[in-house]
């Protein structure tokens, strides 16, 4: 249990500092930022206390929030996709989730890459519609949700390919 | 009583869901307000380290471009120095004492989101305050917004909240400075009289008529120019002298007389 924790403590960390440090400042074609930060929220183990998860993810989103200068979009965001993950989770694994055996280095490519789809969706709705906070400018945010989430996705499923422990 | 109870233990997932959310959501509102941001803000001590630190290696990669805009600056400054034996006017003179720079470096710069932000690496411990002008040899950056002992951010003028007052170099007539958020390099200067003589290429200076930035600090050309929706006032493009997107030396503008310029205002409107 003890391991956990730092290793997640660890995990918070740096992926903290990553954000902030380098991947806040790609801008791909001058505006395009993977948030790579999400990766925390998304591969959360599945067997915790949801009280737990979703303050961690709020304090996670707060830390971005803080080095950004951006308020609490970052929060609000992370919170949201803290609270509708289950269900996803639930649509995408099915039986598997049911009974609590999802380990995300096992499953299989398809479920995991439609899972992080839409979680990254609504995160960066979420995101872009508070950043920008204005209801007459939905195509402006739209074209930022998409193509920001098809940088971040990109680095999500690398990044979960590159460093998964599959037991063969 | 058991009902309620019931109800707040079934739901509590809901409930901390909406309780996290609107905090967030508040945050992000008192981020909207000018100066309203009190806890979440780069300007402490924590984030300003890192910042410091990650800034000192990636500052050498572009330590050439930087040092042709400086050896640029120095160049222009020697003119004006070698030449102002032959300047007979005083105004030069007169208008630069009232006003202290003071150089600082960009520690961290952002100009994709609606709202920018730039980290710099002064703050009280250097007498720097709020409301200060920031510029680079090139024209205006923005406004100090928030101060720690080492620290202070900026509003960039690639921010949505930033209202700086400008006007035509060749006939004083003024308007604000605004963002649309779409460009890094060009923003626009919005409630220009109609009477105005505007053209393309126009050149557009601050106004001096705050008491943040003096006179005719460069800031851009028009490249466009529209009538708003009541047609009574131009909307105009302006591209930016400055590269948003490539800082490094900024210098803030302390405002001598802006105590007494501040209370003489406040005392007007009482």
């Amino acid at each position: 249990m003890n391991s956990i924790t730092t290793k997640h403590s660890f995990k918070f960390i740096l992926l903290v500092i990553l954000q902030v440090t380098l991947f806040n400042h790609i801008n791909f074609l001058g505006y395009i930022n993977p948030y790579v930060y999400i990766l925390f929220v998304i591969f959360y183990p599945t067997n915790n206390s949801r009280v737990v998860f979703m303050v961690t993810s709020f304090f996670l989103g707060l830390a971005v929030d803080l080095f950004s200068d951006s308020g609490g979009i970052h929060a609000a965001a992370a919170v949201t996709i803290a609270y509708l993950r289950p269900g996803f989770l639930k649509s995408a694994f099915g039986t598997l989730y049911e009974h609590n055996h999802v380990k995300f280095d096992n499953t299989d490519f398809g479920a995991k890459f439609i899972y992080t789809t839409l979680l990254t969706l609504i995160h960066h709705f979420v995101l872009f519609t508070l950043e920008i906070f204005s209801a007459t400018r939905i195509l402006h945010i739209l074209q930022k949700t998409l193509f920001s989430s098809s940088f971040t996705i990109l680095m999500l499923l690398l990044i979960s390919v590159i460093f998964s422990r599959k037991t063969q | 009583m058991q009902q309620i109870l019931n109800f707040i233990i079934r739901n509590k997932n809901f409930l901390l869901f909406l309780l996290l959310f609107g905090i967030s959501i508040l945050f992000t509102i008192q981020s909207h307000s000018y100066h309203r941001s009190k806890f979440i803000n780069s300007a402490n001590f924590v984030t300003g380290s890192i910042y410091n630190t990650a800034n000192g290696v990636s500052a050498y990669f572009n330590l050439k471009s930087q040092n042709v805009i400086l050896a640029e600056e120095n160049k222009r400054l020697n003119q004006l120095l070698f030449n102002a034996y032959k300047d007979t006017s005083t105004t030069n003179l007169n208008t630069n004492v009232n006003y202290k720079l003071t150089n600082a470096e960009v520690i961290r710069n952002s100009y994709n989101a609606a709202n920018n932000f730039l980290l710099i690496n002064k703050g009280v411990n250097d007498s720097i305050k709020e409301d200060f002008g920031v510029t680079s040899s090139l024209g205006i950056i923005g406004i100090i917004d928030h101060i720690s002992g080492n620290y202070a951010t900026v509003i960039s003028i690639l921010n949505s909240k930033s209202r700086i007052s400008a006007k035509l170099k060749k006939t004083s007539h003024f308007g604000s400075l605004t963002w649309n958020g779409k460009s890094p390099n060009i923003i626009q200067l919005t409630d220009v009289e109609k009477t105005a003589p505007v053209l393309v290429g126009d050149s557009i200076v601050t106004s001096g008529r705050s008491s943040i930035f003096p006179k005719n600090i460069p800031v851009g050309t028009v490249i466009n120019k529209t009538l708003d929706a009541t047609e009574n006032f131009y909307s105009i493009d302006v591209k930016l002298f400055n590269d948003m997107t490539n800082i490094e030396h900024v210098y803030i503008i302390k405002n001598m007389d802006k105590t007494e310029i501040d209370s003489l205002l406040e005392a007007a409107n009482e």
